[in-house]
């Protein structure tokens, strides 16, 4: 098997290929700064938020650290929009940008910029989809993140994306949409519908009623009968020449385990009929109880999810496993060891309620929502605090009266990476990221490092591997490697002194300046470094910049 | 055995085992018998396997199946046919045929099996091998001294004794395990690893114990440490004797028990190796048969490898799986979940031997929902009761009480140790 020995040579030859090709491109406009602008009037509902976050640590007693550097909130917002710290290009543009606002300035600026289209699709499709690539011939998953890519810069209504991806009909390869259906579909079996209910309720309504499929939930109140009518509205779904459709002939059938009788089962879901309409496909009329403005866990849902995409940990956690809305008359009681996370004190807003009708009241604009969290004080504050005790400092994460350390994820580990390579912006027009996270989904990098999948906001400390990875892994010496083109080439060529020098690395790999101490640790070794063994200088400053904790986590 | 060290060394070297593996303390290493720090090496059968198939048949009733039974080196104990060779064995260890739980969900019951507690939504128990590594640490190891092998949906973890004590995970041994060489020469390396120090120590102003809390430092370290240890030599069971590899079968399960065998011999704590396939919904009969082609020949070789060398009493050896499987057959020649009179294997480590207990009946009161069932075999136990037992002979505290990080106080183990089990 020679050609697997050279198969890692050939990836990177591939992605070194495509860096140099994408940074040579023309910048489309794409940051337009009239179309990108901050969306008007979001101040009101980043109030609301405050409010409630400051009533909510006066009630903890909780004192919130202080606010971070803008810097460091500008990457938090480069990570989590498009997967990667900004480059030296956009830090100092923004640094040169003396406007007022100017982070939210550049939020908006983000939020139209390619790059976010792709990354958040992808990261958004992880709850929709899952990860797996599935059956090619049925199963398009990069064409269903285009389309989810096309429908981010669209900024469509997030309820109109949802009814699509439920009723769409069509083929996987025109109307992609319908690939979420496609996820469920099983070449020997035909359609899990089980399996498609129990994802449609994760993943837009953000509970967990799968495993009501073979019996009651162990925990929860769902019933058995409940998730077989939900799995009944996929009945009618099949497969044509022209790909999805419903085919009003076809009856949902449910067997008894026991008696291997056969029962046909109509559709009907286990709250909220008054939201079901009665004309329509199955699915459609599924879709239109799911996203129906009054079925609260569909903003509930996503506003957890879009938090914890932002912050790398939802409000409520796991984020699909919501507690029944807080009033809610439809749910039955819950028994033994049912979770109830972030107990409401008496009169208080639940943040799920507060921020998803905010969210529904503006016109369900995931773009809006991304920017009042970001503008909100929790998203500002500080990753540091003097606080040291262990049990208080947990307090203070729960309440995000601090801002989380949260593992950055693989694709931002090689985003970064990547990014750091070039000083330049590893430029949007590209769908570089995407590109690679495809590129990458069966390299050793993503699976060596631990893609979490879907389970991807679950909260884990570093591993071994991962410290081997970018100790000795491949990618990262070769992204160091000090040539011509790369980043680390550039800087040890062009700094004009070693003060520069060290800022430029500083800058481009953790985006801020070296601390006093730094500084005095590296400036005189730097001293004495000959001119010749300046590249292998620069390699050792990034190897070192790359496997700080700094590096790997969001801060 | 009445056998002193250095006599015991003298015979390896004459039979030419490798009973000295590098790097670790000679002393400790060639410690054999109950002079040995105790390890732990739990083989789980993930998805859950029949109690039918494996350790408790009854051939020739409503609920046997066309499961026939062998008898075994032990008065009196039949197993299932399909396990000739851990017929020769099993009375190494005890068999318990009547584990009973209240989790029929794997994901649940896997928690519990793992653990030795139900689900909590406020916290994570740490797993039997995070426990041990955690309670009996040993700096001569240097590399991790709680592995997963093989993988399985869910590994053993550290839980609240935090992610450092998580298992780690290699899927096949016999890959060895990927980017251990350096990429510079040393002093470059040792430049690298001084800068590291100052950039982390930045971070950490303000943010120590959360810092702490990523383990990053930790992390690189223990990379670090495991980078140049010739303690990786244990991976490599293709230095070992090829009968003894045949002994184990030629497949992935059989390589990870050899190779658990050898990290055992290294120092490690404890080691998981998993097999899945037990989940036999449906062709129950034939997917038992299936797997016992690799349960069989792998473990009743590991009893004896580690009876041979004398590390049988240092090493407790579990197998278990998440629950057992329904007495009734289904429709579909299947058999479903069952945590009501469930079967595992138990022993070393000094645990007596040739100890059965429990029964479970021919014709259990069978309900249309398992889960429902109250079913109930003769001298039912607990699973925290195992778990304390295998504790307490580890050498662990069963009942000590530790501080979580949400500042509850967990024993251990909730359960108490089976006397009968105890020499």
């Amino acid at each position: 098997m020679r050609w697997k020995l050279l198969l890692p040579g050939v990836v990177l030859l591939a992605i070194i290929w495509l860096v140099n090709f994408v940074t040579q491109q023309p910048l489309k406009g794409i940051a337009n700064e009239k179309t990108a602008r901050p969306t008007v009037g979001i101040d009101e509902s980043v109030q609301k938020v405050n409010t409630f976050f400051a009533r909510r640590w006066a009630g903890e007693e909780l004192q919130p650290v202080s606010t971070a550097d803008e810097l460091t909130v500008l990457r938090r917002i480069t990570l989590a929009l498009m997967g990667t710290v900004p480059s030296l290009e956009e830090i100092r543009a923004f640094e040169q940008d003396s406007g007022p606002d100017r982070l939210q300035r550049w939020t908006a600026r983000f939020l139209h910029d390619q790059r976010y289209f792709d990354y958040f699709a992808e990261r958004l499709a992880r709850g929709f989809v899952g990860v797996e690539g599935g059956q090619f011939i049925v199963y398009r998953r990069d064409r269903f993140l285009n389309w989810l890519s096309g429908q981010l810069e669209a900024n469509r209504q997030y309820p109109e994306l949802v009814r699509e991806m439920i009723g769409g009909n069509g083929l996987w390869t025109d109307e992609p949409e319908v690939n979420f259906v496609m996820a469920g579909y099983d070449d020997g079996e035909g359609f899990n519908k089980n399996k498609l209910a129990g994802r449609a309720v994760r993943a837009f309504l953000g509970q967990r009623i799968d495993c009501a499929q073979c019996h009651d939930h162990p925990f929860d109140h769902w019933k058995q009968n409940e998730f077989a009518g939900l799995a009944a509205h996929f009945g009618q779904l099949t497969l044509s020449a022209v790909g999805v459709r419903e085919d009003r002939d076809l009856k949902f059938e449910v067997e008894d385990r026991n008696t291997l009788e056969k029962k046909v089962v109509e559709p009907a879901v286990p709250f909220g009929d008054q939201w079901e309409p009665t004309k329509g496909t199955h699915r459609e009329r599924l879709a239109a109880w799911i996203t129906h403005p009054e079925n609260r866990r569909l903003e509930r849902a996503i506003v957890n999810r879009v938090w914890g995409l932002l912050f790398g940990r939802s409000w409520i956690e796991p984020v699909d496993d919501l507690p029944d809305p807080p009033g809610d008359q439809i749910a039955g009681p819950k028994v033994e060891g049912a979770k109830h996370p972030k107990t409401l004190k008496d009169g208080e807003a639940d943040f799920l309620d507060l921020l998803g009708a905010d969210f529904r009241e503006h016109g369900y604009d995931l773009r809006r929502l991304i920017e009042v969290i970001v503008t909100s004080k929790p998203f500002l504050l500080e990753s540091k605090s003097d606080v040291e005790d262990s049990q208080r400092l947990g307090h203070m994460k729960e309440h995000f009266a601090i801002f989380p350390l949260t593992r950055l994820r693989p694709e931002q580990i090689i985003g970064s990476l990547l990014q750091a390579s070039s000083l330049t912006t590893i430029d949007q027009n590209s769908h570089l990221i995407s590109r690679f996270i495809k590129l990458t989904r069966s390299n050793d990098f993503v699976k060596e490092y631990g893609d979490l999948g879907e389970n991807e906001l679950e909260d884990r400390a570093g591993t071994i591997p991962q410290a081997l990875l970018r100790m000795n892994g491949n990618l990262v010496s070769e992204t160091i490697d000090a040539k011509p083109f790369t980043a680390s080439g550039r800087i040890s060529q062009m700094a004009p002194n070693d003060e520069k020098f060290l800022e430029l690395c500083y800058l481009v790999c953790l985006t801020r300046r070296p601390a006093a101490e730094e500084a005095d640790y590296f400036l005189p070794l730097l001293k004495q470094v000959q001119p010749k063994r300046r590249a292998q200088a620069v390699e050792d400053l990034y190897w070192t910049l790359f496997n700080s904790p700094e590096f790997a986590w969001n801060h | 055995m009445n056998v002193t060290r250095r006599e015991l060394l003298k015979a390896a070297f004459a039979s030419g085992l490798s009973f000295a593996l590098p790097g670790l303390d000679l002393r400790a290493a060639e410690r054999r018998g109950d002079e040995r720090q105790k390890s732990l090496i739990v083989i789980w059968l993930g998805g859950g396997a029949s109690q039918l198939e494996t350790w408790d048949p009854h051939p020739g009733t409503k609920i046997g199946g066309p499961t026939q039974s062998i008898k075994t080196k032990l008065p009196g104990l039949e197993i299932a046919d399909m396990y000739p060779r851990v017929a020769e064995q099993v009375h190494e260890l005890n068999v318990i045929r009547s584990l009973v739980s209240k989790e029929g969900d794997h994901e649940r019951g896997s928690y519990l099996l793992k653990t030795g507690y139900r689900p909590d939504p406020t916290l994570i128990h740490p797993s039997l091998g995070a426990i041990a590594s955690h309670e009996l640490p040993n700096d001569k190891v240097e590399i991790p001294s709680h592995i997963s092998l093989l993988g399985g949906q869910y590994p053993a973890r550290g839980g609240f004794l935090g992610e450092m004590f998580d298992a780690f995970k290699i899927y096949d041994p016999s890959n060895g395990i990927r980017n251990l060489k350096t990429r510079v020469a040393d002093d470059r390396q040792q430049q690298r690893l001084n800068a590291l120090d100052v950039v982390s120590k930045s971070f950490q102003a303000g943010r120590r114990v959360q810092v702490e809390n990523t383990l990053h430092q930790l992390t690189v370290e223990r990379a670090l440490r495991m980078m140049t240890s010739k303690q990786l030599k244990a991976f490599e069971i293709d230095q070992e004797p090829t009968v003894i590899r045949d002994a184990y079968g030629d497949t992935q399960f059989g390589r990870g028990c050899l190779a658990a065998r050898r990290l055992v011999e290294t120092g490690v704590r404890a080691v998981e190796i998993t097999l899945m396939g037990w989940d036999t919904h449906a062709n129950n009969f034939e997917g038992h048969k299936t797997q016992a082609k690799e349960l069989d020949p792998a473990l009743a070789a590991l009893i004896h490898d580690l009876k041979q060398r004398d590390l049988l009493a240092s090493t407790v050896v579990l197998c278990i799986g998440e629950f057992g499987r329904t007495p009734k057959i289904n429709p579909l020649e299947g058999r479903d979940h069952w945590p009501r009179g469930f079967s595992c294997l138990v022993g070393g480590g000094g645990l007596r031997s040739g100890v059965v207990i429990g029964e479970t009946d021919t014709e259990p009161q069978i309900e249309q929902d398992a889960n429902k069932s109250t079913a109930m075999p003769h001298d039912p136990i607990e699973v925290p009761d195992l778990f304390a037992t295998i504790l307490r002979q580890l050498g662990v505290e069963f009942d000590k009480e530790v501080l979580t990080p949400i500042g509850r106080p967990m024993k251990f183990s909730s359960g108490s140790p089976i006397e009968r089990l105890l020499a």
